[in-house]
């Protein structure tokens, strides 16, 4: 699948990416109280990502990623997992939330809180999982 | 305490990898201070439990399940214990020089100790659940270790078979605790030892009594289920000697004698235990002349030894439950200490046959005086301590008045034949002439003669001085067997009486078969009938027809093809809620138009027709963009009824999968008309099924509400203790937190699976030149 795109899409790609990563963060901070979250800003990123590897090729994309995909899995589940943890060690069931509200400058009050921490969790096995498959398959494609 | 106890040897097998790596086989020397710790307390213990106490110890496990780390310390587990502990012992001490240098020395420690910690929880365990777990664990560890050499493959065999047969007994086995524990109306053995009337009166005893009997029969090697514990020599010589003679394989005789109390006594019982351990015990003895490896011969013997131990537990008189307790201690002595030499023999010589070997009592004299002492009390030759245990089996069996003639002239039988096993292995490696050996042979160094010149001398000195082990444990042990006072006299002499004209008998003919071993052995093995009795062809044929049926169902339903697949799934939904649909909730929904605006008819449509063209297309680029125009239809509802995260998800999964098809469109093949019209027919049937189920089951899921809808609970909750006013996100991250963690990891699977799909598919390609 070498196919010259065009160079609309091209330098689209280098503008876009970088606006829709940060949309998904967007999204994925905004989640608690307004629609977004972790699985949508996810497939955001994700989409991003595959746009970039249509726009440029795989090697552009996986650079533009930083770290392998499948790593994204594995790291995901961890913090996921890490989240519940510090309820148990105050002796409430595990994954019991736990909130602490912190004053920052410019930015007024901000909660920080282990659903948060869960939901960046499953916002990366999200994009790990879906680019784990398509840039796998871009591959693929390439070699055949 | 009691916790560390049991639970130490779980975490020194932890660190028994790394600290072998460090210390190589003097580590024996380092792990045998466990077992010889848990050795010493217990034997604090001998004071107050020979005076008849007991010591019960609780801590909270599960204890909404009634499931609770309960621990019972009596004469029975104090006998076990210190056997296990003591014996446990000398066989790290021997194994740290036995296995000095192999590659997974330390993989070996790590199974052994905890193999070691699970038997003493099995023998330690009041709660019957927690009891079963100790039990599975020690079969675990059991096929770990038959297993060790995992490069042979008669090796993996054979730990596979020990595996399937003891924990297929296991499965009864649970089967069985669990309804005891419902007719006796606890899990706790302390309970359900005084409630024997409860239970034997009960309809469901019979089945209780046959599923644990199941259980003992398979892990204690009672015929026909003899056949693995022979097999299970493939394992290396320090675990034949502890697993498979001293300990593992007496946890079935274990909670036989355990249950003894509760389940013991009735007429089925002493039918079933005596005639099957008489048989066992006949085939064991049978067997071992017949063979002429060094370790066969004492693995038969030890099939006999828990054949008599059953068959004694069976009769259940006093002075068989006084013969069971001696015989079972005599032999973990002798059966220890004679598995240890045998392994020294092998280790010095390179031979594994008794036909290879003779005359090394110049060269290894230190082993042939213990090897002789542990054979005399396994002969049961006055005045060792197995003379004891066999003068008592004898007087047992006499006073036995169910089948008593029958298990007598067997256990004679057995008795003869023992006598000629014991001559064989005490006898033929040191005395005669001289055979030629592979290397020369020299006494093997103070850790491998250490475990036999113990076990060996207590032999003999417990023969001599019987009163010590009576008044320390066995009169406790039989006191928790018999549930009430047993009177052991235990005593070299018993005066001139039918036991003692029986005890020389046996030695009298079994000597000489002993002296016309090989034309007995060759006369016994040309009957080849004999390999085909037992159940090891049944175990086979099990195995064989495991294959066939998984190998079926793999192509019935795991064929390969995706559309057959999808056939299945979709069908066995169709059928499961149509099923319950028409049986559980007979009223028919009525269907409200109400409330449905323009707009929402105007997308219904157009979801219907994009659906229709995606069926009957022959585009396969038209059918990708039809399918999407659905999945934006169904979005565009989402949004519609206040749903927009489902909506947005919607949305961004059809990008995706716009996408991925992008990839993978060339690679298909042409979209033509493959399929014949009738299979087009069926594929519409089932589609009009499951979509018209599925309706159904919409209609009526508004139509009818069981419970009151937990999304009132939600909406009201999700600010106030969530902090968030977006109840989709709050529900996923915050109320059920557990489920989405589930999902996160499925996706991540399913990543996998695709990953691994798409390499094989390269690989295979790469590889792909060949025919």
């Amino acid at each position: 699948m070498k196919i010259e795109s065009s160079i609309i899409l091209r330098a689209a790609g280098h503008f876009l990416l970088p606006l829709l990563i940060i949309f998904s963060i967007f999204l994925l901070l905004r989640g608690h109280n307004e629609p977004g979250g972790g699985f949508i800003a996810g497939l955001v990123a994700a989409a991003a990502i595959a746009l970039y590897l249509f726009s440029m090729d795989i090697q552009a994309a996986r650079k533009a990623l930083y770290v392998d995909p499948r790593d994204l899995i594995g790291g995901g589940l961890v913090l996921a997992v890490l989240s519940g943890i510090p309820a148990a060690l105050q002796g409430k069931a595990f994954f019991t939330s736990l909130w602490w509200p912190v004053e920052l400058p410019l930015l007024g009050e901000v909660k920080f809180s282990t659903p948060l921490i869960f939901d960046i969790g499953v916002y990366l096995v999200v994009i790990g999982s879906v680019l784990t498959i398509v840039l796998n398959l871009a591959e693929a494609e390439e070699k055949s | 305490m009691m916790l560390t106890a049991v639970f130490a040897g779980f975490v020194l097998a932890a660190l028994a990898p790394w600290l072998t790596a460090r210390l190589g086989g003097r580590v024996g020397w380092l792990f045998a201070l466990l077992p010889a710790a848990i050795f010493v307390w217990l034997a604090g213990y001998i004071p107050a439990i020979a005076a008849g106490e007991s010591f019960y110890y609780h801590y909270p496990w599960i204890p909404g399940l009634d499931i609770n780390l309960t621990f019972l310390l009596d004469g029975l587990s104090l006998l076990f214990g210190l056997l296990i502990s003591g014996i446990g012992t000398f066989i790290m001490i021997y194994a740290g020089k036995y296995l000095d240098g192999h590659q997974y020395q330390g993989r070996f420690f790590l199974f052994l100790l905890a193999f070691m910690a699970s038997m003493l929880g099995l023998v330690l365990s009041s709660n019957l659940i927690a009891l079963f777990v100790f039990w599975e664990l020690t079969s675990i560890t059991s096929y770990m270790l038959i297993g060790f050499n995992h490069e042979d493959e008669k090796s993996r065999k054979s730990a596979q078979q020990g595996l399937y047969v003891t924990v297929g007994g296991g499965l009864a086995l649970m089967t069985g605790l669990v309804t005891l524990a419902m007719v006796g109306g606890s899990y706790e053995l302390v309970e359900l030892l005084g409630s024997s009337e409860v239970v034997q009166e009960h309809a469901l005893y019979l089945p209780i009594l046959l599923l644990i009997l199941l259980g003992t029969f398979t892990k204690s090697a009672q015929v026909p289920f003899h056949f693995w514990l022979p097999n299970a020599m493939a394992a290396p010589t320090p675990v034949s000697a502890y697993l498979h003679s001293a300990t593992m394989v007496k946890a079935g005789v274990y909670l036989m004698a355990r249950l003894h109390p509760t389940l013991g006594g009735t007429d089925t019982w002493m039918i079933v235990l005596g005639l099957f351990g008489a048989a066992t015990m006949f085939t064991g003895s049978l067997m071992a002349i017949r063979s002429s490896g060094l370790k066969s011969v004492l693995a038969y013997s030890t099939v006999m030894a828990l054949g008599t131990l059953t068959m004694l537990l069976g009769v259940g008189t006093p002075t068989a439950i006084a013969a069971a307790v001696t015989f079972l201690l005599a032999h973990s002595l002798y059966k220890g200490a004679l598995f240890m030499t045998a392994g020294n023999i092998t280790h010095e010589t390179g031979h594994k046959d008794f036909r290879d070997v003779g005359g090394l009592r110049r060269e290894m004299p230190v082993s042939t005086l213990f090897g002789g002492l542990a054979a005399l009390s396994l002969a049961g030759i006055l005045p060792f301590f197995g003379f004891i245990g066999k003068e008592l089996m004898f007087e047992a069996v006499l006073e036995a008045n169910t089948i008593g003639t029958l298990i007598t002239l067997l256990a004679l039988a057995s008795g003869i034949m023992t006598v000629a096993a014991a001559a064989i292995v005490g006898l033929r490696p040191w005395f005669g002439v001289r055979k030629p050996t592979k290397h020369t042979p020299h006494d093997p160094p103070l850790a491998q003669l250490l475990g036999p010149g113990v076990l060996a001398s207590l032999g003999l000195l417990l023969g001599l001085l019987p009163f010590i082990a009576e008044r320390s444990v066995l009169s406790a042990a039989a006191l928790a067997i018999a549930g009430e006072p047993v009177e052991l006299k235990l005593s070299l002499w018993h005066g001139f009486n039918l036991p003692l004209l029986m005890s020389a008998i046996s030695l009298l003919v079994g000597l000489t078969i002993y002296w016309k071993w090989d034309t007995v052995r060759e006369l016994l093995q040309a009957r080849r009938f004999i390999d085909t009795l037992g159940a090891e062809r049944g175990y086979d044929a099990i195995m064989r027809a495991l294959v066939v049926v998984s190998e079926w169902q793999t192509r019935v339903l795991q064929n390969g093809h995706l559309r057959y697949y999808i056939l299945t799934t979709v069908m066995t939904l169709f059928a499961l809620l149509a099923y319950t649909i028409l049986t559980r909730y007979p009223v028919w929904p009525g269907v409200d138009f109400s409330g449905i605006e323009l707009q929402h008819l105007v997308i219904a449509v157009l979801i219907v027709l994009a659906a229709l063209v995606a069926v009957s297309t022959h585009s396969r680029l038209g059918a990708v963009a039809t399918l999407g125009a659905v999945g934006f239809g169904v979005a565009l509802m989402y949004v519609m009824f206040s749903a927009p995260d489902v909506g947005i998800t919607q949305v961004l999964v059809e990008t995706l999968t716009v996408i991925l098809l992008v990839l993978v469109l060339f690679r298909l093949p042409g979209f033509l008309d493959l399929t014949e019209h009738s299979t087009r027919l069926r594929d519409a049937i089932v589609a009009v099924l499951m979509g018209g189920v599925f309706t159904l089951l919409l209609l009526m899921a508004i139509d009818v509400q069981f419970f009151p809808s937990i999304s009132e609970y939600f909406i009201e909750h999700s600010y106030p203790s969530a902090h968030g006013r977006n109840i989709v996100n709050v529900i996923l991250v915050d109320f059920r937190t557990l489920d989405t963690l589930g999902e996160i990891f499925v996706l991540a699977l399913a990543a996998v699976g695709v990953y691994a799909m798409i390499k094989l598919r390269a690989e295979d390609r790469k590889e792909g030149d060949r025919p």
